[in-house]
């Protein structure tokens, strides 16, 4: 396993390259640059802003350099729109606060979603089963463009228990509304995932064998069932949580918490492509880092199974 | 000779006929009657999407000035004046829009699952199946669509081939399937060291048919519910690829972008201008999820 976890490190170098080149690439690709606006600017001073950030150097030069600039120095370049940040600092800014909320979150939507599936399953086809469903199929259905203001109208405009909106470096209740509205559709996939594959293991000879030797119904559940039904639950949670950790544009718009999710859409926006590429880094290497941890936890789940 | 055909004819007619299994999910579907309400609901939707512009004498493009900028007073849905969900704040009225807007939001919600459930499921399979480099290759491929920025890829769409409905449908096809294909494939890595797989592999079946026959059956089941589940997902992805421009743009409309249209006038007291495009949204994700429940059961090799 440890060969293997290195072997997986190593592969991340050339993926994480490639990654970098690609967007690199898209973006370059893209009409438009942080330097276009409405009102002519002078041919002069175009030129100087684009020999100040190296724009004016042919595009592998460029390639090259940002590359070199993160591998020695961890330097993801100056801000184009923000002349006294440079990119490190928007994503330092910005990502513990997504962080966060995203944590939270993922462990409430893991915690309410993997019960609410597992009950489920047990009253397969009862009331409890339609109920649990039903409230999945809501929660999942529900947009959080609709949710987030409706919390807002509800807890902040109608019972004003809540602040509407700000993070107060993460106050308990600034903390709630983002964690809803963040959390609420992960659950109900967690729930409905679960529920499905729980069902598939609780037909199998196994869980059979088990309940005929007379092994209590809760240890039947917790020992043998429910860590095969894991499996595709943990497929889904490896994405899931990158999406998670880095913010939502939603929460970050609605309730003003700062996190990367705003920094990303302001970046899209203005055309500020150092951050928008710093923001994909960030988000390819904790996608690349979680789907190994995924397939270490399938070989932890299922011994048998060999890369 | 002719003795031996007549008895292999023969045998063949005494045989029990061997029940398939697609047509034993099909006996066990019909008679979940979740998944059946579901599926009739979902059809009077799709009817309703077909034929709705049928029943009203306006068009989605249809502006009525002396309406225009009036909605929360002169807008309310009435049956007297012909606007059965009222009209919204552009003078619109509101029917038609919805039956428009359900064409293309029930279109990208199907073929974007389609797609997810087609190319995901033989991804992940193949790559799960196969192991060793070519999995490692096929998952960091998975991993770098992951991360690379969806809206550019748009964007560029946009540039190279301008706006239409097929690249709309080709950009949510080319994401779509990639959650797909890492459950699909963790499964696979689960199923391949099974006894039945091992059995397969000793009577000489060949690997493709190991995986059509054996393998994606038995994944059935959580690729059915994960597909139920993207449904809502690509329709919120068109509305934001619209909003990118390079779908539908207005007059035409889906539900996504009526529902962040009405969310984003909840307190100006034109709530059916949310309440009519989210009750068709959560009504189909409810058909949706009881059909994948129901095929789910219908669909799972070992309860019978």
């Amino acid at each position: 396993m440890t060969t293997y976890i290195f072997k997986r490190l190593l592969e991340a170098i050339p993926t994480m390259l490639l990654l970098i080149i690609i967007s690199f690439l898209l973006m370059h690709a893209a009409p438009g640059g942080p330097f276009t606006s409405e009102k002519a600017v002078p041919a002069q001073v175009l030129a100087n802003l684009n020999a100040k950030y190296g724009l004016d150097q042919p595009l592998w030069r460029q390639v090259a350099n940002y590359v070199w600039g993160i591998v020695a120095h961890f330097d993801f370049g100056p801000s184009f729109i923000y002349k006294d940040r440079t990119v490190n600092e928007v994503i330092a800014q910005g990502f513990p606060v997504t962080l966060q909320y995203g944590l939270a979150s993922f462990v409430i939507a893991v915690i309410a979603g993997v019960t609410l599936g597992v009950v489920a399953a047990l009253k397969h086809n009862t009331g409890i089963d339609y109920a649990a469903v039903a409230t999945a199929t809501a929660a999942h259905a529900m947009p959080n463009f609709v949710l987030a203001p409706l919390l807002v109208l509800v807890f902040t405009l109608w019972l004003g228990w809540l602040p509407g909106g700000g993070w107060e470096g993460g106050e308990l209740k600034y903390m709630v509304m983002p964690v809803i509205a963040l959390s609420t559709s992960f659950m109900a996939s967690i729930a409905r995932i679960t529920r499905s594959s729980m069902l598939e293991v609780l037909h199998s000879n196994f869980i059979r064998t088990a309940v005929a030797k007379g092994l209590p119904m809760r240890k039947v559940i917790l020992k043998h069932a429910l860590k095969p039904a894991m499996m595709p639950v943990i497929s889904y949670l490896g994405p899931a949580f990158v999406t998670m950790i880095t913010g939502s544009v939603i929460v970050d718009m609605y309730f003003s918490t700062g996190g990367i999710g705003r920094s990303f859409v302001d970046a899209a926006l203005n055309r500020d492509y150092s951050v928008m590429l710093g923001v994909t880094i960030l988000v390819g290497a904790l996608t690349i880092l979680f789907n190994l941890v995924v397939d270490i936890l399938y070989a932890w789940i299922d011994p048998r199974i060999r890369y | 000779m002719f003795m031996k055909e007549e008895a292999a004819v023969r045998l063949a007619d005494i045989a029990v006929k061997g029940r398939s299994p697609w047509a034993d999910a099909r006996a066990r579907f019909a008679r979940n009657k979740g998944a059946m309400v579901g599926l009739f609901v979902l059809s009077l939707i799709c009817l309703f999407a077909a034929f709705g512009s049928h029943l009203t004498e306006f068009t989605y493009d249809y502006v009525d000035f002396g309406l225009m900028g009036e909605a929360a007073e002169k807008g309310a849905p009435s049956w007297s004046s012909g606007h059965y969900f009222g009209t919204d704040d552009g003078g619109r009225d509101f029917f038609a829009r919805v039956v428009q807007a359900s064409q293309i939001s029930l279109a990208a919600g199907l073929i974007g699952s389609a797609v997810a459930v087609i190319i995901g499921t033989l991804y992940g399979a193949i790559s799960g199946f196969v192991g060793g480099r070519t999995d490692q290759v096929m998952m960091r491929i998975v991993d770098i669509l992951l991360s690379v920025p969806f809206m550019f890829v748009i964007i560029l769409l946009l540039v190279m081939f301008g706006r239409s409905i097929w690249m709309l449908f080709l950009g949510i096809g080319m994401f779509s399937w990639l959650d797909m294909s890492r459950i699909v494939r963790g499964q696979t890595l689960s199923l391949k060291r099974r006894e039945f797989i091992e059995a397969a592999h000793a009577t000489g079946v060949s690997s493709g048919r190991i995986i059509l026959r054996h393998i994606v059956p038995n994944l059935m089941g959580v690729v059915v519910v994960y597909a139920s589940l993207l449904v809502p997902i690509m329709i919120m992805t068109e509305s934001f690829i619209s909003f990118l421009g390079l779908g539908v743009q207005a007059p035409l409309t889906s539900w996504g972008a009526l529902l962040s249209e009405g969310a984003s006038q909840m307190r100006y007291g034109t709530l059916w201008l949310l309440l009519f495009p989210l009750g068709f949204f959560v009504t189909t994700m409810f058909c949706m999820s009881f059909i994948g429940d129901g095929l789910r059961d219908a669909l799972d090799p070992k309860d019978r």
